[in-house]
C-alpha cells in the first residue's frame, strides 16, 4: 500500500534515471552533487517519502538522461543507501547501488578555513580513508571530515 | 610534479630516511662542499620564519649555490592578489629548486603539483614541516647511535604541535616507546593515538611530568605551551609551569638522555638546564643545517660526495 502511495506521489518516468533511497536529510546535497539544477530536462524531486528502510527518503527523477557511473557514484559520499535505476520505456533496465570512489574531486569544500583550497582558485581533492564511516581527508591540508558533514560546493 | 619534492614526512620511505641521515652526517664532516655551483635556489617565505629561512639559506650558501627569494610576502605580487600557482609558475622559470614556507595549510602540496621543478616544504601553516622532523631524527640518531627501540617522552603542547605529530610518523619504522606528557587540554589528539595503535607503537599518557618518566627516557622532546591555545585562561595559569624542565629534575636521569626542543623556547626549559651536557637543543638547531644540505642535494639529485 505504502509503495503504491509513494509511486503515485512521484510521476512515472518513461526514459531516464532515478536515484532512489536517498536519506531525506541528504537529498538536496545529492541534487547539488549531480548539478541537476542546471539541466533543462524534466526533473522531479521528492522528499520525506515513506520508506521501510530509511523511515523518510528522498528521490530524484531525471527524464531522458543517463549519467556516467563515476558521476552517480559521487552521491555515495552523502547517501550511501542510494540506488540508481535506469529506466527505458517505463521499465527498470538496470538497478545498482552507488559505490563510494577512492578520491573525491571538486565536490566537497574543505572545512579548514586555512586550507589552500579555500584561498586559491583550484579544485578540492579528498581521499577516502575509511569507507565505512565515509571519512575523507583533504589531499592538501590533511583535515578529515565525514561524508554526512561534508560541505558540498 | 617533480618526484623529488619533499612535502610531507610521510613521503619518505625508511630507506630514504636512513640515506638522508648518512648524507647529513657527510655534510657535518664537509659543510663547505661546493657542489651546487651554477644552481639557483628560490626561497619563498610567504610567512616570516627567521630560523628556518636562515638555516636553509646557509645550507645553500655553504654548498656554493645562489639564492633568490623573499622573506616576507608583503613585498611580493601575492600582496597584489596574484595566485600561489602563478607565483610558483613564474619563479619556476628562474630557479632549480623552490624552498617554500606558507601560512596556508596544503600550500606546499599544491605548489609541488603545479611545477616541474622540485619543491621543499619549509612549513605550511600547522600542517607539515618535514625538514624539522628530519633534523629531529638526525639529532636523535646522532646522540643515541641508533633510532631503534628508544623511549621518547614528548612534553607540552601535544595537541597543536606539528613537530611532535610528524616525529611520531617518522619514528614508526623504529619500534619506539612514546610517553605523552601534557595537561588534558593539550593531550595528543585521538587520531594520533589511533595511528600509534595501527602502527603497533607503544605509548603511555601522563599528566604528571614525573621523575619516573624523566629517569626512564632516552629523549625528552619539549614543546612550548602557548597561551593562545587555551580557551580557559585560568587553566593556562594553572598548567603553564607544570611542564617546565629544571636542571635538578635531571639528577637521576639516564646518561644517554638528551633534551630536544624545536625552539624558540620561552619558559618550558629553565635556563639552568642550558649548561647541562644533556641539553641538546642548540646543537639540534645546528644539525638542521646539515640535514637541510642533505635534503637540498636530494631534491636536486646531486650526490653529496660528487
Amino acid at each position: 500500500m505504502t509503495t503504491n502511495k509513494t509511486s503515485l506521489a512521484v510521476a512515472a518516468l518513461r526514459n531516464g534515471t532515478v536515484i532512489d533511497h536517498i536519506p531525506a536529510d541528504q537529498l538536496f546535497k545529492c541534487v547539488k552533487i549531480l548539478g541537476v539544477e542546471n539541466l533543462s530536462n524534466q526533473l522531479t524531486i521528492g522528499n520525506n517519502l515513506m520508506s521501510h528502510k530509511l523511515g523518510a527518503k528522498g528521490i530524484i527523477k531525471i527524464a531522458d538522461i543517463t549519467f556516467p557511473e563515476k558521476v552517480l557514484n559521487r552521491v555515495a559520499l552523502v547517501a550511501p543507501t542510494a540506488v540508481v535505476n535506469i529506466i527505458r520505456d517505463y521499465h527498470v533496465v538496470e538497478k545498482r547501488p552507488v559505490v563510494l570512489p577512492q578520491t573525491v574531486v571538486g565536490i566537497v569544500r574543505c572545512s579548514n578555513p586555512k586550507c589552500i583550497t579555500n584561498n586559491e582558485p583550484m579544485a578540492t581533492r579528498f581521499e577516502v580513508v575509511d569507507a565505512e564511516s565515509r571519512t575523507i581527508r583533504c589531499h592538501y591540508c590533511n583535515h578529515a571530515t565525514t561524508g554526512a558533514k561534508a560541505d558540498i560546493i | 610534479m617533480n618526484q623529488h619534492s619533499l612535502v610531507s614526512i610521510s613521503d619518505l620511505s625508511k630507506e630514504k630516511m636512513l640515506r638522508l641521515l648518512e648524507q647529513a652526517r657527510y655534510f657535518e664532516e664537509h659543510p663547505n662542499h661546493k657542489i651546487l655551483d651554477g644552481k639557483v635556489v628560490g626561497t619563498l617565505f610567504f610567512e616570516p620564519s627567521t630560523r628556518t629561512r636562515l638555516s636553509f639559506e646557509t645550507a645553500v650558501n655553504r654548498l656554493g649555490g645562489r639564492i633568490i627569494g623573499f622573506a616576507d610576502a608583503n613585498t611580493t605580487s601575492s600582496s597584489k592578489g596574484e595566485t600561489l600557482k602563478d607565483t610558483i609558475k613564474m619563479v619556476s622559470n628562474y630557479v632549480d629548486l623552490i624552498i617554500m614556507r606558507h601560512y596556508l595549510e596544503g600550500a606546499a602540496r599544491y605548489a609541488a603539483e603545479v611545477t616541474d621543478i622540485p619543491v621543499i616544504n619549509a612549513g605550511d601553516g600547522a600542517n607539515q614541516h618535514p625538514s624539522q622532523t628530519m633534523l629531529d631524527l638526525y639529532s636523535i640518531y646522532k646522540t643515541q647511535g641508533t633510532l631503534q627501540g628508544l623511549t621518547i617522552t614528548l612534553v607540552g603542547d601535544l595537541k597543536y604541535g606539528r613537530t611532535v605529530h610528524s616525529l611520531i610518523m617518522a619514528m614508526k619504522y623504529f619500534s619506539p616507546t612514546f610517553r605523552f606528557v601534557a595537561c588534558d587540554e593539550l593531550q595528543m589528539p585521538k587520531e594520533y593515538l589511533k595511528y600509534c595503535d595501527e602502527q603497533g607503537i607503544d605509548y603511555s599518557i601522563h599528566t604528571d611530568f614525573s621523575a619516573e618518566v624523566i629517569n626512564t627516557s632516552d629523549i625528552i622532546y619539549m614543546t612550548r605551551v602557548q597561551r593562545e591555545r587555551f580557551t580557559d585562561l585560568a587553566e593556562y595559569e594553572r598548567v603553564k609551569d607544570l611542564y617546565t624542565l629544571h636542571n635538578a629534575m635531571l639528577d637521576n636521569s639516564r646518561d644517554n638522555l638528551r633534551i630536544l626542543h624545536p625552539l624558540p623556547r620561552v619558559n618550558e626549559i629553565s635556563p639552568d638546564v642550558d649548561d647541562n651536557p644533556k641539553a641538546y637543543y642548540f646543537n639540534q638547531a645546528r644539525n638542521g643545517l646539515y640535514m637541510r644540505q642533505a635534503l637540498i642535494c636530494d631534491a636536486l639529485q646531486i650526490a653529496p660526495d660528487a
